[in-house]
């Protein structure tokens, strides 16, 4: 395929033309993505989540400029929700990022979520592939805003970031289940606002407990808890050395294999999941689903009845 | 899943005007379209260097400062230079008629003067990415 010997080449807007490609999901996409498969898996995939303000594309540009400065290739693809209404989307993660402009070792593309749940948008694992095969070193992955429940991002990354700010809720919003299970590292940006301390003590208790839960294995990656001043680069280095620690970590633990091998095997299950409900759904057609529909409605049958049905099964 | 269409919404120069940039990005957004939005201060090379990255059909750009005349021209020469040829551009902004002239001469899909309405210039500018 002439687009991905191009993208391979270092051509970027065969790259660009690809990313589009495999978002508008064609059968041309699946054979792009099965020519790219054997090049990936080289990059390190940072996943970058957290609630809306707290600065998690102020962080990405600050990070991203770290990493040049080493002489790391970037990729970065950042998420941000599609409008359920009309499908359009305001992606506005650039405008905090025009520091890494002109600088040919990195690579921006903004994804709408296009209906996806979960703070990523269906393709972005696959884009994150495209950008792994073209030799992107560090791929960066910003989620839509989330707060609990927008976990997807951590089966996508092989670390993940949790940035947290003062004042975004007391410490019992700390304490709920989600994000901070996921968080590889916590960050707490705008450190220098009031009650920064306190949100980093609150966090601590929370790591705490869940190592006390774990056990006292020395071998577990408890997660560094750090304190950024993203909007002028403190506290971002430190961030980037936990990041590549933590790397480290998976490499030498075997949890990189173990992640790896969990990844595919959900990608697996959702691949087979979309195909088949599409499958079924093309057979059924969507003139029966409709009826079906009605007859729910009218709670003259109730779904489970109507699935077993639809199904053929009892 | 159908094709999105995708557009750059960029203010380059000086100015730092960005309201009627937003309503417009805004409009876009609710018309269906997802609109990159890249803030103020853009130089033509980073909003060409964007709109490659972002694979987008369409480049609009809001101008307040008066220099479209320079600005418009580096921007459409560069996409050439890109090879994004395909990319149509629209122009936002207080621009006399003489320039009008001279800008749709060197290529710009569209232009929108202060008074525009929102939902005319969203239709506009769906019509003619869609055209292909």
């Amino acid at each position: 395929m002439e687009l991905v010997e191009k993208a391979l080449a270092g051509n970027r807007y065969a790259l660009a033309r690809l990313i589009s490609l495999i978002e508008d999901n064609g059968t041309e996409a699946r054979a792009a993505l099965a020519a790219l498969y054997p090049h990936t898996g080289q990059a390190h995939v940072v996943g970058v989540t957290g609630a809306p303000g707290t600065g998690k594309s102020t962080l990405v540009n600050e990070l991203t400029k770290v990493l040049r400065a080493q002489g790391t290739t970037v990729g970065i693809v950042a998420v941000d929700p599609s409008s359920p209404f009309s499908g359009g989307a305001l992606l506005g993660d650039r405008v905090r990022m025009r520091d890494l402009a002109g600088d040919r070792g990195v690579f921006i593309r903004s994804m709408a979520t296009r209906g996806s749940l979960g703070g990523l948008a269906r393709a972005t694992s696959d884009v994150v592939k495209v950008l792994d095969a073209a030799g992107f070193s560090v791929v960066l992955v910003e989620t839509v805003g989330a707060g609990q429940a927008e976990v997807d991002i951590a089966r996508t990354a092989h670390t993940t970031v949790v940035v947290e700010a003062p004042g975004l809720g007391d410490e019992v919003q700390a304490l709920k289940a989600g994000l901070l299970e996921i968080a590889d590292v916590l960050v707490v940006n705008k450190a220098d606002r009031p009650g920064a301390a306190q949100t980093a003590r609150a966090l601590e208790m929370v790591i705490n407990r869940n190592a006390v839960r774990g056990g006292a294995d020395d071998n577990v990656w408890r997660p560094p808890i750090l304190k950024t001043i993203a909007l002028d680069g403190s506290g971002v280095p430190e961030v980037l050395e936990v990041i590549v620690a933590h790397r480290e970590y998976l490499r030498a633990s075997g949890s990189w294999a173990e992640r790896e091998r969990a990844r595919v095997e959900t990608e697996l299950r959702n691949v087979l999941q979309q195909e088949l409900l599409a499958r079924l759904l093309a057979r059924v057609g969507e003139e029966q689903v409709q009826a079906w529909v009605e007859r729910i409605a009218a709670r003259k049958v109730d779904v489970y009845t109507a699935v077993r049905a639809v199904l053929g099964t009892r | 899943m159908s094709k999105r269409l995708r557009i750059l919404i960029a203010k380059p120069g000086l100015d730092g005007h960005d309201r009627g940039a937003k309503v417009v990005a805004r409009a876009l957004r609710d018309a269906g379209m997802e609109v990159i939005y890249t803030g103020l201060r853009q130089t033509p090379e980073m909003i060409v260097e964007a709109a490659l990255q972002e694979d987008v059909d369409g480049v609009g750009l809001s101008i307040l400062s008066g220099a479209h005349m320079t600005l418009v021209p580096r921007v459409i020469e560069g996409l050439r230079q890109a090879g994004l040829d395909r990319v149509k551009v629209f122009v936002g902004g207080i621009i006399p008629d003489e320039d009008v002239l001279a800008l749709r001469a060197l290529g710009v899909a569209g232009i929108f003067g202060p008074g525009a309405n929102t939902h005319e210039i969203a239709d506009f500018i769906h019509q003619q990415l869609t055209e292909g």
